[in-house]
């Protein structure tokens, strides 16, 4: 174990998840949910996964927990494979790394009341008895918003967002190193969502915490997380800096990803190469590079021939063979384009107005 | 982060929900009022029948209702009233002990075979199948005639044949709720297979799970009376409903009050607890409010 080990918290080698064609009566399709993914997740960090629905990135999230048995590669937490821990120690080690549901009405046992939720994993790893166990629960509801008074209901008399406070707090009783977020705020109304990611961060310094983010919404990704991964098909396709990845997207697939940003700009509203096409089945992947049907690159080369994930320059991560080229031609950098004149007018008769309007408003001030 | 609310701030909240809404709903008020009677006569009987419900007295047979005998008498003499008051005990206890014989051993294998899957599930579904492939009462009438004439073995053969419908109800139940996030939740937590079973799939597949066995209540009362009615259930000279009815079948046009009783009390019985039934369907279901 080198020194660079003890800074990841949990990492996969060749992570690999088939469902189907096992048995002799089940059918002969073989999903491939997730298809050799190998990544490092650092200690304290907010790690984002990124992708279109059925790209794999949910079955990543519960693979990394071993809630689904991978069918090869390995899942390795703190330095230690947790694929082969007998069921007990496994138990144990699940108090550290817990979960975050995406849908806030599915998630929380609808018999059960807020303190039994939250205390659960209180009682369950022996953490806090009687009184001390009452008092964590109402410290844990009040530390993401809530009033210990509502440990008395039941969850369908809540919000989706005041759920998923319940949910978090659920997820903290066992004091966990690890938290995965599978599309934590994607089924709320955009302006819970907010408040629940502001929750997560404010949480995460509170108590250290390292988070893994699943999403597609790149707006959240771009907000939360220090370093994405972007996945298409199973496979990871780039793992950069958030801020690398966003100034300049090395894959075409992140790249067509940024472009479909709408960008709020009224000069800006010629029409976008947007992706073509629907996203293969993980059932019959193309051959090649999974891409290549819906990439503007594509040559002969990526029909033949799988990119491996290569590394490219400040620790970045790229599959694809023609990232250079396609780099240096300069495309898909989102950058907006400079302002109409007409528009930098009325900018600055507008700041003029607000500026003296702010004067005469608050003198006393 | 924390918002700055008294903790001691009390919220309103409603009690009972289920009781209030059971309570409103008037044809399963009817039903439990209906169920109640019959389990008060039941419970009583001893107190309530004015004649002695065995003994035959030939002086007075086949009487027809009278201020003595309210229901008249039967072929030997003996009062249908008494015999029914009496009686009472047999059919109840015949309903609600075969299904809780269903329920106790169903439910279980239902559990079992949902929740694990693989070849437990193919295992328990294949043989409920098989069961269910025979027909409820023949397969009741096949274990009561191969395990002797009694009231005894009558309600362990229809709990035996009633089994199968709660494992298979039980099973899908399973299915679906062990698909849902707050199962993967409870294993997230690392909480062991017995807990999530007993705290998160039990109480959430309960409830169909009681509707089906107060409907089955029913059904099993018309078992035992069936099996009565054929000789295998309440033994003479026991009264049962069934085995009066069996009895008074000889005598349809000569003492039609003979029938008319008992098969009125199974009526009302039967019809009370599927009222019943259906009242705590409609109760126990979260989404109507």
């Amino acid at each position: 174990m080198n020194t660079q080990a003890s800074d990841i918290i949990i990492e996969s080698t060749g992570l690999v998840k088939h469902f189907g064609g096992g048995g002799l009566l089940s059918s002969p399709t073989i999903v491939r949910a997730v298809d050799g993914v190998s990544m490092a997740v650092k200690r304290g960090e907010t790690f984002a996964i990124v992708g279109e629905s059925g790209c794999g990135k949910s079955t990543l999230g519960r693979l990394l927990l071993r809630l689904i048995e991978p069918t090869a590669g390995d899942v390795r937490y703190e330095g230690r494979s947790i694929l082969g821990l007998p069921p007990n120690e496994m138990r144990k080690l699940r108090r550290e790394m817990q979960i975050i549901f995406q849908d806030p009405f599915g998630s929380l046992n609808p018999r059960m009341n807020v303190r039994d939720i939250v205390g659960e994993p209180i009682w369950l790893h022996g953490l806090a008895h009687g009184a001390e166990k009452q008092e964590r629960v109402a410290d844990l509801l009040r530390t993401v918003g809530l009033i210990p008074a509502h440990g008395e209901r039941y969850p369908h008399e809540f919000s989706g967002g005041q759920r998923q406070r319940i949910g978090i707090a659920r997820a903290l009783a066992g004091e966990p190193k690890l938290i995965i977020g599978d599309e934590p705020v994607s089924a709320l109304d955009v302006s819970i969502q907010a408040q629940i990611i502001n929750l997560l961060e404010h949480l995460k310094d509170r108590f250290g915490l390292t988070l893994v983010i699943i999403a597609h919404d790149l707006a959240v990704i771009r907000h939360m997380s220090d370093r994405v991964a972007v996945m298409y098909l199973g496979e990871i396709v780039e793992l950069s800096d958030t801020d690398d990845l966003f100034d300049d997207p090395l894959h075409p697939y992140t790249q067509a990803l940024l472009t479909a940003i709408p960008v709020p700009s009224p000069v800006n509203r010629q029409p976008k190469p947007l992706l073509q096409g629907d996203v293969p089945s993980p059932a019959a992947p193309p051959s090649g590079c999974r891409f290549h049907t819906r990439c503007p690159h594509a040559k002969a080369r990526c029909r033949e021939e799988h990119p491996r994930l290569e590394a490219a320059a400040d620790g970045r991560q790229v599959a694809c063979h023609f990232w250079r080229e396609i780099q240096n031609a300069g495309s898909g950098a989102l950058t907006a384009p400079p302002a109409s004149p007409a528009l930098t007018k009325r900018l600055a008769l507008y700041k003029t107005w607000r500026e003296r309007h702010d004067k005469t408003a608050t003198p006393g001030l | 982060m924390t918002i700055a609310i008294a903790d001691d701030l009390v919220l309103p909240r409603k009690r009972n929900r289920i009781l209030s809404k059971f309570l409103g709903n008037r044809s399963a008020m009817m039903g439990a009022g209906l169920v109640l009677f019959f389990i008060v006569i039941a419970v009583l009987a001893p107190l309530i029948a004015p004649h002695d419900p065995i003994k035959p007295s030939f002086s007075t047979i086949r009487k027809a209702p009278s201020a003595i005998f309210w229901f008249g008498t039967d072929e030997l003499g003996r009062d249908v009233f008494s015999r029914m008051v009496i009686g009472a005990r047999a059919s109840l206890m015949a309903g609600v002990v075969s299904v809780a014989i269903a329920v106790l051993l169903g439910v279980p294998f239902g559990l079992i075979s949902g929740y694990f899957g693989g070849w437990i599930d193919a295992t328990i579904s294949r043989s409920t199948e098989a069961m269910l492939a025979i027909p409820f009462l023949i397969f009741a009438i096949a274990l009561a005639a191969f395990l002797g004439p009694s009231l005894t073995n009558a309600m362990i053969a229809i709990g035996l044949s009633a089994m199968p419908i709660f494992v298979r109800l039980t099973r899908g139940q399973v299915l679906t709720i062990k698909a849902e996030d707050y199962v993967e939740g409870a294993r997230a937590i690392g909480l062991p297979n017995f807990w999530i079973i007993l705290r998160y799939i039990l109480p959430n597949v309960l409830p169909p799970i009681l509707v089906q066995a107060t409907l089955t209540v029913a059904t099993a009362i018309i078992a035992e009376a069936s099996l009565s009615f054929l000789g295998l259930g309440q033994q003479p000279p026991n009264p049962s409903w069934g085995s009066m009815l069996n009895t008074a079948k000889n005598f349809m046009s000569q003492a039609p009050w003979m029938s008319f009783f008992p098969g009125s009390a199974i009526f009302l019985i039967v019809l009370g607890f599927n009222l019943f039934g259906d009242g705590l369907r409609d109760a126990l279901d979260p989404r109507e409010n």
